[in-house]
């Protein structure tokens, strides 16, 4: 019952249920807001593991970011609350047991794999395995050094390309 | 008590952190009597006079005010976040003070040997901005959750305002971070340690001074605060994101914009003013009681008022604050305090400084337009951060190049 094992699962229990309420909420920017929380959590999770720059940078990025990007567009566009629907016959009588079975398959093979468990007994802290900052940075810019100028160039064409779609035609 | 030996860090971090929150909500509250007295002067009046001596209670006043007033929901709002919005900003803007150093000594609390900061983070400064980026959250939420026109329009254009400021405030402080080649505050602070031709202070601000130029303008920018207010200019929007807002949550917001401003001011002193190093060199040692002779001579000026000036009861309170002067001032000299005293003091100077700065922008510059801001922020602040890091990164680099 080690202070790393429950923060786990405290940080797991808040992630699942944000991601619930993603899905069941019926405002959209209550959606947006549980996402937030979800990267919130999965921040501390990875803090848990060690990956102290990672955790700091998926906040930066995700949380402050491109949520914040979510929220202005669902903010501008107005969007309304969600219908309520009876699902198709398809989705109530097959769509809710083939999740289940899906589920009880991811849990079958994840306890069978075992290193979940000596994460959530603090096992990243105990090995001592922190990666810093330094050790990151020369490993991305040394080794995975071509990766990563693709990956810039990628999202430049990714810029290039909102800035075409968004142009007003002259 | 077993609890406290055997939970020594957390019972420590506990205490540090309700010194730390009682401090700094009370520096929040009489910052506002800071910044409307400095405003008043500069404007040739008074400021707040008359509801304490020289207007000292008057935060307290207005703390009053703000819990008694009535507190109104718009109808047809979205009320959990409506409610949310303010805490959101508060929280935030508070708990980054949880990552600033005020100072390199170490204390004993309840036998613990710890130092003058509540978490000292290897990341702090990523953490730092981690925590500052998710502050769009509460203005971007206030605005919508409002339901009302001037909200909606004063909420999004302030976020983003933040946002597109914070781009540049990020790519201003990596100069920095190049040279001190580390992101612990800790260590940025003593990088900054020694002098050059053993006078002048080693600070970032002398290799660094258009980063910080960047920067300060930037977080000027970031926090809402004039000449760059007009999401909350009262001509312009009524009130902008906190229009429908009232009572406490008003205060909330109030209290986050002030919390922000103290954060802001910190990272500048670690970063760019040495944070809590002494300007001048250490072996004048004479000065380990600038201190407590700064806290008499403020006491002395507070007796002169109140013989010469004050009557009846702002007498007895004046009185009283100069007793309170007094007595910091002895505290200051007794030797178990006077080390650890001089980080703080210096530190605080520097906030008290760059507070200053930020006070005198706002009753001195107009407010830009909004295009005006943004074009400023994109194609100004932006390209000037980048060749800021550019150079940087080529006179660090030059050396190892040459040695090829």
């Amino acid at each position: 019952m080690s202070l790393p094992f429950i923060l786990f699962f405290a940080f797991a229990v808040i992630a699942v249920a944000g991601a619930l309420l993603l899905i069941l909420a019926r405002e959209p920017i209550h959606s947006a807001l549980s996402l937030v929380l979800v990267m919130i959590s999965l921040a501390a999770l990875y803090l848990l593991l060690g990956a102290e720059f990672i955790a700091a940078v998926q906040i930066i990025v995700y949380a402050g970011a491109v949520m914040v990007l979510f929220v202005f567009v669902i903010m501008l566009l107005n969007a309304g609350m969600e219908e309520r629907t009876n699902w198709s016959s398809i989705a109530k009588y097959a769509g809710v047991p083939l999740g289940v079975f899906l589920l009880l398959e991811l849990a079958h093979w994840m306890a069978r794999a075992g290193p979940g468990v000596g994460i959530a007994n603090g096992a990243a802290r105990a090995a001592n395995t922190a990666v810093s900052t330094r050790a990151l940075s020369a490993l991305l810019f040394q080794k995975y050094l071509f990766p990563f100028e693709a990956t810039s160039i990628l999202i430049l064409i990714a810029v290039l390309g909102a800035l075409v779609l968004a142009k007003r035609d002259e | 008590m077993e609890f406290i030996t055997q939970h020594p860090v957390l019972v420590v971090s506990l205490v540090k952190i309700a010194v730390l929150m009682f401090v700094m909500l009370t520096v929040l509250a009489y910052l506002s009597w800071f910044e409307r007295k400095i405003i008043a002067h500069i404007q040739s009046r008074w400021g707040p006079y008359y509801v304490g001596a020289h207007g000292l209670l008057q935060p307290l006043a207005d703390g009053v005010k703000f819990l008694f007033k009535e507190d109104l929901t718009p109808p047809a709002s979205d009320k959990f976040i409506f409610l949310l919005a303010p805490f959101l900003a508060l929280t935030l803007s508070l708990t980054t003070l949880a990552l600033i150093p005020f100072g390199p000594a170490t204390v004993y609390i309840l036998g613990h040997e710890t130092r003058l900061v509540v978490a000292n983070v290897d990341i702090g400064l990523l953490a730092l901005f981690a925590i500052t980026s998710m502050g769009v959250y509460g203005v971007a939420l206030a605005g919508w959750s409002s339901n009302s026109k001037y909200s909606l329009l004063g909420g999004l254009r302030s976020s983003a305002q933040m946002i597109s400021y914070e781009v540049s405030l990020t790519l201003s402080v990596i100069g920095v971070v190049l040279v001190a080649n580390t992101l612990n505050f800790n260590e940025l602070v003593n990088s900054q340690s020694g002098y050059y031709w053993h006078f002048l202070p080693r600070w970032h601000i002398g290799p660094q001074f258009v980063g910080f130029l960047c920067y300060f303008t930037s977080a000027i920018a970031e926090t809402n605060r004039a000449p760059f207010d007009l999401p909350e200019g009262e001509q312009e929007l009524v009130g902008g994101f906190h229009t429908e807002y009232s009572s406490f949550k008003f205060a909330m917001f109030f209290m986050a914009e002030y919390a922000n401003m103290i954060t802001v001011s910190c990272l500048a002193t670690i970063l760019f003013l040495g944070g809590w190093l002494s300007p001048f060199p250490e072996r004048w040692t004479v000065l380990q009681y600038l201190p407590a002779v700064s806290l008499f001579a403020l006491a002395a000026y507070l007796a002169y008022d109140t013989v010469k000036h004050m009557r009846g009861l702002a007498r007895i309170q004046l009185a009283i604050v100069t007793l309170l002067a007094i007595g910091l001032g002895a505290l200051c000299l007794a030797p178990a305090v006077m080390p650890v005293i001089q980080g703080p003091f210096w530190f605080l100077l520097k906030i008290g400084l760059l507070m200053f700065f930020y006070v005198w922008t706002r009753s001195t510059l107009p407010r830009m337009r909004y295009d005006q801001l943004m074009s400023f922020g994109w194609k100004l602040l932006l390209p000037v951060s980048l060749l800021n890091l550019i150079v940087t990164s080529f006179w660090i680099i030059w050396p190892l190049l040459r040695a090829r």
